[in-house]
């Protein structure tokens, strides 16, 4: 059975290079997330979405067929393993840092010694907020296969350098011949840093502490606040009035509906949450570590803002000194940090899990398959990975479910996702098939919300 | 089940408020009225009865204090606890735009260990990189409560100053001094001269930011609808100590440097609160208490660099003989914890009274922060802050037993020693399950996610 799946693969693989208008899937169990699963049916994909799925849908003539039992699972994954990232070259097929090089920065006091110091806020410090993460795209990044090779078939890539690293985007993770045809939605929330974990090569100066880099973001919106004011009553009447001077930073924060702010431990979340509210911005937080504490549901619950819970669950130091003794606190988050996804889900607070670097399909896998351990449904496990996070940017209209008219976003598996295993064997990027490439050993790129992010 | 175990826990461990509390036959050190035997009683979060023969209310939870003190809860004027990141932001001269409140860590486990100390609340500070530092918030040391829930209400917030060596250290590393890090390029100013001229020409800008605001305020006073002036943080917390809105807590040495942030202050119009550390208060005590500003010094700690040599440990009780309201800080996690031993050495030394070495850990920290209506010491109305000590509390061989905030107990040493073993084994179990996992994926190669 298995050997004919294979040769049916390499078929596939091999028709695609004319490129079908069509493709149906027959005889699968569908998973729809947005419905209930379908345990026999037929997906239809054409020009790039989704034409039809049900029990009883036939297949067209005119398309080519998957066919066969041993296909099974179609999933449509919205995945976010770009969400904060700690290097530099983090943007999904984007651009790494200022330039155009994706060599990674070196801790601070790299070389880019001729920025000039920040003295406060009105230096605009670790500031590119007018930057879209589309703008930056590169469709020969390699990451973009690694990732579509794991099931992700959509990602949200952020721009991370910096204090306000300018707006995520959600781009499908197609090989697409134009940056631009692989972006689903160019802007969709302002991505905040709150610490020296990854930006390095400043050369000091303004914010260094976190008290610091709190007292300039809000500084910030006070200003973007004020500009707003400026520019309003300048367009009502600009005679006798001097011209408000342009500043792109705050141009850049008001054109972002949503901010993203970083929190893993209860203490960040409370705080964030808190100054998200005094800023008044829609938030989601990432980051997540100690979502599995008793008081961390009901305080996200009380905020109702969306939070995305990071795949790299916490792990004993490595190459620690074999005399330290861990905190009890490490301890407890290594214990039950995969329990936080389920604690969540029965809470009510709306979540997301995101792949946090994790690009090979195992790791991913595995790190799923422990949330699952620790009392998540595989259901659920599934959400957290497609409609959920498309929910939590509002494209759920086109992205996160198998339903008639959205996106040709699916991912096809042979026994369930989440089993050891089991092997993707094919994944839809608009409507377009892919095999998922051989695992490099090494790859990925370092862990990517810093534990030191928000301390 | 165990789920229930662990919510039982929980709700034992959480201070009750709202208790009522007698505590009885004991030695009630009560600063402003001197030692009382007999009971305190406890109603609602305050102190509600102080004496040999009290009423007590039905239903109270009764402890009993027989041959042991109780004292008002230690009130330490200088802290760095309960802080996220650094408490410096060193990168630049004026930081009054950055404020512990946004940073507090109620985890801090110094908070815990502060409070078996008989610590209860705390006056949190940034450093001392700058000559004009970041904004600074009282604590109460109600361990296992929120951010919010640890501040003290209705304390006025105050603002760290730092003259001499610390703020003019050239070439401190990237996020001040103590940081490890670059250094990066000096910064202004490098002399005690400049310290002056970053405090004067900071106070000028707030000035002017503070003519704009009252211009704007005075218009819409008056029914107009003038585009308001920019928020400005860092003028906006210098605004308020022109006001008398923030206090200034301000670090120094050397006699010479306290005079000139005195004339400083003068010239514009403002109140330094407290002079903290001050170690050559004794010099100039009598300009400082016409000031009207507070003295938080050290015991006897002295001699640790250049500007520290002519400490001496009369300090305090000089000081306080001029009129300066006198407390004894810590500055440090780790003498918080015994404070009520350097009280003992203002009497060893300066020969005050067991009162005034007292008060110097609890009253009179409470005036330097204004909140002295409602702690610092034990009278009928204030908050039920409070601590027991099994032995004459001025002494190296009294230990805490209990301390209460609000009249809920929030350190109980018998629950502390005998709910050891217990937390021992389950950080045990906790342990030996990683071991095991370590264990089971030594053989493991190939995690490409992890490298990077």
């Amino acid at each position: 059975m298995k050997k004919l799946v294979t040769a049916l693969l390499l078929f596939g693989a091999f028709a695609f290079a004319e490129g079908p208008q069509a493709v149906a899937i027959r005889s699968a169990r569908i998973v729809t997330v947005s419905g209930p699963t379908i345990a026999k049916g037929t997906v239809v994909l054409r020009d790039g979405l989704i034409e039809a799925v049900g029990e009883n849908v036939q297949a067209p003539a005119d398309a080519w067929v998957v066919d066969g039992p041993g296909l099974t699972d179609p999933m449509s994954t919205v995945g976010i393993p770009g969400l904060a990232p700690a290097s530099a070259s983090a943007t999904i097929g984007g651009r790494g840092g200022r330039g155009a090089t994706t060599t990674p920065a070196s801790p601070a006091g790299a070389a880019t010694a001729a920025a000039p110091r920040s003295m406060g806020p009105e230096d605009r410090p670790q500031t590119t907020s007018w930057v879209l993460a589309a703008d930056e795209i590169q469709p020969s990044d390699p990451r973009i296969a690694t990732a579509r090779g794991a099931g992700f078939t959509t990602t949200v890539t952020f721009p991370e350098r910096g204090i306000f690293g300018g707006q995520g985007s959600v781009i499908d993770l197609g090989s697409a011949e134009k940056a631009g045809d692989m972006v689903v939605a160019p802007a969709v929330g302002q991505y905040i840093a709150l610490g020296r974990g990854g930006f390095g090569g400043f050369g000091g100066g303004f914010p260094s502490a976190l008290m610091g880099y709190i007292a300039y973001v809000r500084q910030i919106y006070l200003d973007a606040g004020h500009y707003k004011l400026l520019k309003e009553a300048y367009a009502k009447d600009p005679r006798g009035m001097a011209r408000p001077a342009y500043d792109r930073a705050l141009e850049g924060v008001l054109a972002s509906e949503r901010i993203l702010l970083p929190a893993n431990r209860v203490v960040e979340m409370d705080r964030m949450l808190r100054f998200a509210a005094e800023l008044k911005q829609p938030v989601i937080l990432y980051g997540m570590k100690e979502a599995y504490r008793p008081e961390a549901a009901p305080l996200l619950k009380q905020y109702g803002s969306p939070v995305l819970v990071s795949l790299r669950w916490s792990e004993p130091a490595r190459d620690a000194d074999p005399e330290q003794v861990e905190s009890m606190r490490n301890l407890e988050n290594i214990d039950l940090g995969p329990s936080a996804p389920a604690m969540l889900k029965k809470a009510g607070v709306p979540f997301a899990l995101y792949a946090d670097g994790l690009d090979q399909a195992r790791d991913l896998q595995r790190a799923v398959k422990r949330a699952i351990d620790a009392g998540l449904t595989r259901d659920d496990a599934i959400r957290a990975l497609t409609l959920a996070p498309a929910q939590i940017y509002n494209l759920a209209d086109r992205l996160g479910s198998i339903e008639k008219g959205k996106i040709g976003n699916l991912v096809v598996t042979k026994g369930d996702l989440f089993d050891d295993n089991t092997r993707i064997q094919m994944i839809f990027v608009d409507g377009k098939q892919y095999k998922p490439a051989a695992e490099t050993p090494a790859g990925g790129r370092g862990p990517v919300t810093e534990p030191g992010v928000n301390q | 089940m165990k789920k229930m175990l662990l919510l039982g826990l929980v709700v034992a461990l959480a201070p009750l408020g709202a208790e009522n509390i007698v505590i009885r036959n004991a030695t009630i050190m009560t600063v402003t009225r001197g030692t009382v035997k007999g009971s305190v009683v406890v109603k609602d979060g305050k102190i509600a009865e102080v004496g040999e023969k009290v009423l007590e209310p039905q239903g109270a939870t009764i402890i009993d204090a027989s041959g042991q003190y109780v004292i008002p809860g230690i009130i330490d004027c200088h802290s760095h606890i309960a802080v996220d990141g650094n408490v410096n932001e060193g990168s630049i001269s004026v930081s009054s735009m950055v404020d512990i409140k946004d940073v507090i860590n109620p985890e801090d486990i110094a908070i815990y260990r502060a409070l078996a100390g008989g610590v209860t609340t705390a006056n949190i500070l940034h450093g001392s990189a700058n000559p004009i530092g970041g904004r600074t918030i009282v604590l109460k040391m109600r361990w296992g409560k929120d951010a919010q829930q640890m501040i003290f209400q209705g304390a006025l917030p105050g603002i760290k100053f730092a003259l001499g060596e610390n703020p003019k250290r050239a070439g401190n590393p990237q996020g001040g001094r103590g940081a490890t890090g670059t250094t990066v390029q000096a910064r202004y100013p490098a002399t005690r001269m400049g310290v002056e001229d970053v405090i004067r020409e900071a106070f000028n800008q707030a000035r002017i930011y503070k003519a704009d605001w009252d211009a704007y305020d005075a218009k819409v006073a008056r029914g107009e609808h003038p585009i308001p002036p920019r928020r400005d943080l860092k003028l906006e917390a210098l605004k308020e100590v022109l006001e008398g809105k923030r206090y200034v807590h301000a670090h120094c040495y050397r006699e010479d440097e306290i005079l000139m942030l005195l004339r400083v202050a003068d010239d514009y119009g403002f109140k330094i609160r407290t002079l903290q550390h001050v170690l050559e208060g004794y010099k100039v005590a009598k300009e400082i208490a016409a000031h009207g500003a507070g003295g938080s010094t050290f015991a006897d700690w002295f001699n640790y660099k250049m500007e520290a040599v002519d400490a001496i440990p009369y300090n305090a009780a000089i000081m306080q003989k001029y009129g300066v309201v006198v407390s004894l800080n810590s500055d440090d996690a780790e003498l918080m914890r015994h404070l009520n031993t350097e009280a003992a050495k203002a009497m060893k030394y300066g020969g005050v009274s067991e009162s005034e070495a007292l008060a110097m850990v609890t009253l009179n920290p409470a005036k330097q922060l204004g909140i002295d209506n409602r702690v610092g010491s034990i009278d009928v109305g204030k908050d039920a802050d409070l601590v027991i000590y099994d032995k004459y509390p001025l002494s190296d061989y009294a230990k805490v037993q209990k301390v209460l905030i609000d009249g809920a107990v929030y350190f109980d040493r018998d629950k502390e020693v005998s709910g050891r073993p217990q937390k021992e084994a389950e950080k045990k179990k906790l342990l030996d399950k990683e071991k095991q996992l370590q264990q089971q994926q030594r053989p493991q190669t190939g995690r490409g996610g992890r490298i990077g």
